[in-house]
C-alpha cells in the first residue's frame, strides 16, 4: 500500500502538502513564533515516547496490585502520574474496569478525543467515520470488524467522549497468567483493548 | 451547530478497518502538522473548542474527504490568519513578508514542550451548587444551536440517568462563542440503546454522553 509507506516517495497531492505545511512552519520560525528543533521534538516524543505502553504498564499494574487498581478506578489521572514519561498525565482521565457482565468501549462521535497522554495519538481507525458513527448504535458490529465477538448476553457500555473526560478501559485479566510479572502481563495489552475495541491476547498469543 | 461531523448513529460509511502495525504518522507532514498545532497551543491565540468548532465549519464536501491532518493544517492557517499572527500574502509568499506584531509571544522552544504535551485542566470553581445528583433521571434538551455544542443530535431530547459528576468545567458553547469560560457542571448521563434508537435497539447496550448541566432538565 504506497499511500500507507513512512517514505517520502508520495503522490501530487501529498507533495502539495509537503509544500503547504512545510511554508508554514517556514512563515512560523521566521516570524519567531516556534523554533524548528522544538517540532522535531515533539514528533520525537509522539513517535518514541507518548504511546500505549504508558497506559498497558498502567493496566498490568492494576491486574498485579489490588490498591493501584483501586486507585485507577478512583482517579486516573493521579494514579498515572509516575507512569507518563514525559511531564504529567493531564486532568480528567477516567478508568472503566470490564467485567464478565459489562465490556466498555471508548468513541468521540463529534470530533477525535482520545486519552492521548496514556496511550499517544490516536489510529487511524478511531478518527475514521465508520467508527465514529456506528460505535454508538451497533458496536457488535464494530467489534466484529475487529474480529471480536461477545457472548450475547454481555451488556456493553459505550462512553461518547463529548467532553474534555477522557476513558481508558480496564480490560479483564486473561485466565493463565498466574504468577506473571507486570513486565509479562504487558505485553499482553494492546492498545485496541484499553479503547474497548479489542480484548487482551491470550497467553498463547505471545512468544 | 448540526454539522456532518456530528456523526453518531449514521450509517453508510462502511467498515472500519483497523491498519496492523499502524505508524503513528503516514507521511511527514502529518507529523508537522501535529507538532505546529501542539505549540501554537501555547500562544493561547484560541482555545480547544474554538479549533474544534473551525473545522466543524468546513464545508461538508471537504469535511467528508479530506485526511484528518490536511483538516488540522487549514484550521491552523485560517485562525493564523484571523488572529492576525499571520497574514494571507505570507502564505501565498510561503515566507513572512514582515515582522511579527505581537514579538512578545514565542518563540515556542524546546522549554515549552512539556506544556503542549500534557493536557490542560478544564475545571473550575464550580458557580454553584449542582442542580442534579447521580441516579437521577433526566431529560436532554432538544437544542440546535447554529454555534458550536457537544450535545450530540442522537441525545438529544432524550432520557436518562445520571451516573457520575465531574465537577464544573469550562462550557464548550459558551467559551466557543466568545462569551467566556462560564463554568458549568459537567455529568456523565447514561441512555439505554432502546431510548436513543427505538424498541429495535439492541437490549444489552447503554451509552453515555458527558452533558454539561444547561444540556439537561429534570425527566
Amino acid at each position: 500500500m504506497a499511500e500507507h509507506d513512512h517514505d517520502h516517495d508520495e503522490g501530487s497531492h501529498l507533495t502539495e502538502m509537503d509544500l503547504r505545511v512545510r511554508a508554514l512552519e517556514t512563515i512560523l520560525v521566521e516570524k519567531g513564533y516556534i523554533e524548528t528543533a522544538a517540532l522535531d521534538r515533539i514528533v520525537e516524543l509522539y513517535e518514541t515516547k507518548i504511546g500505549p505502553h504508558i497506559g498497558a504498564q498502567l493496566i498490568a499494574k492494576a491486574w498485579s496490585d489490588a490498591g493501584f487498581r483501586q486507585a485507577l478506578l478512583e482517579d486516573a489521572s493521579i494514579a498515572a502520574q509516575k507512569f507518563a514519561e514525559v511531564g504529567r498525565v493531564g486532568d480528567h482521565l477516567i478508568a472503566v474496569e470490564n467485567t464478565p457482565q459489562v465490556h466498555n468501549m471508548v468513541v468521540c462521535t463529534l470530533c477525535s478525543c482520545y486519552p492521548t497522554d496514556v496511550l499517544g495519538l490516536p489510529p487511524a481507525w478511531y478518527k475514521s467515520f465508520p467508527y465514529r458513527s456506528r460505535t454508538v448504535k451497533n458496536p457488535r458490529s464494530v467489534l466484529a470488524d475487529f474480529g471480536v465477538t461477545l457472548p450475547e448476553e454481555s451488556e456493553i457500555r459505550v462512553w461518547d467522549s463529548t467532553a474534555e473526560t477522557r476513558y481508558l478501559v480496564l480490560p479483564m485479566r486473561p485466565a493463565g497468567t498466574e504468577g506473571w510479572s507486570e513486565a509479562q502481563l504487558a505485553n499482553l495489552i494492546t492498545r485496541d483493548c484499553m479503547i474497548g475495541a479489542g480484548l487482551p491476547r491470550k497467553p498463547g498469543e505471545v512468544a | 451547530m448540526d454539522g456532518v461531523h456530528d456523526m453518531g448513529g449514521m450509517d453508510g460509511f462502511g467498515k472500519v478497518e483497523p491498519e496492523p502495525n499502524e505508524p503513528v504518522f503516514h507521511h511527514r507532514w502529518e507529523s508537522r502538522v501535529l507538532a505546529m498545532s501542539r505549540a501554537l497551543g501555547v500562544f493561547r491565540a484560541w482555545t480547544i473548542d474554538t479549533s474544534r468548532h473551525a473545522i466543524e465549519l468546513m464545508a461538508p464536501s471537504m469535511y467528508l474527504t479530506r485526511p484528518y491532518y490536511e483538516k488540522w493544517f487549514l484550521r491552523n492557517q485560517n485562525l493564523l490568519i484571523e488572529r492576525g499572527l499571520i497574514d494571507a500574502d505570507e502564505v501565498a509568499a510561503g515566507h513572512a513578508l514582515r515582522p511579527a506584531k505581537n514579538p512578545t509571544r514565542g518563540p515556542f522552544t524546546v522549554t515549552d514542550i512539556e506544556r503542549v504535551t500534557k493536557r490542560g485542566s478544564y475545571s473550575r470553581p464550580a458557580p454553584g451548587p449542582a442542580r442534579f445528583k447521580a441516579g437521577d433521571r433526566v431529560r436532554t434538551k432538544n437544542i440546535h444551536p447554529t454555534t458550536h455544542t457537544r450535545l450530540p443530535r442522537y441525545a438529544r431530547d432524550r432520557v436518562g440517568m445520571v451516573e457520575r459528576l465531574h465537577g464544573a468545567h469550562v462550557f464548550p458553547d459558551s467559551v466557543s462563542t466568545g462569551k467566556g469560560e462560564d463554568p458549568q457542571w459537567l455529568y456523565t448521563v447514561r441512555f439505554d440503546a432502546q431510548e436513543l434508537w427505538g424498541a429495535d435497539a439492541d437490549p444489552k447496550l447503554k451509552v453515555s454522553i458527558e452533558a454539561f448541566e444547561p444540556y439537561l432538565e429534570y425527566a
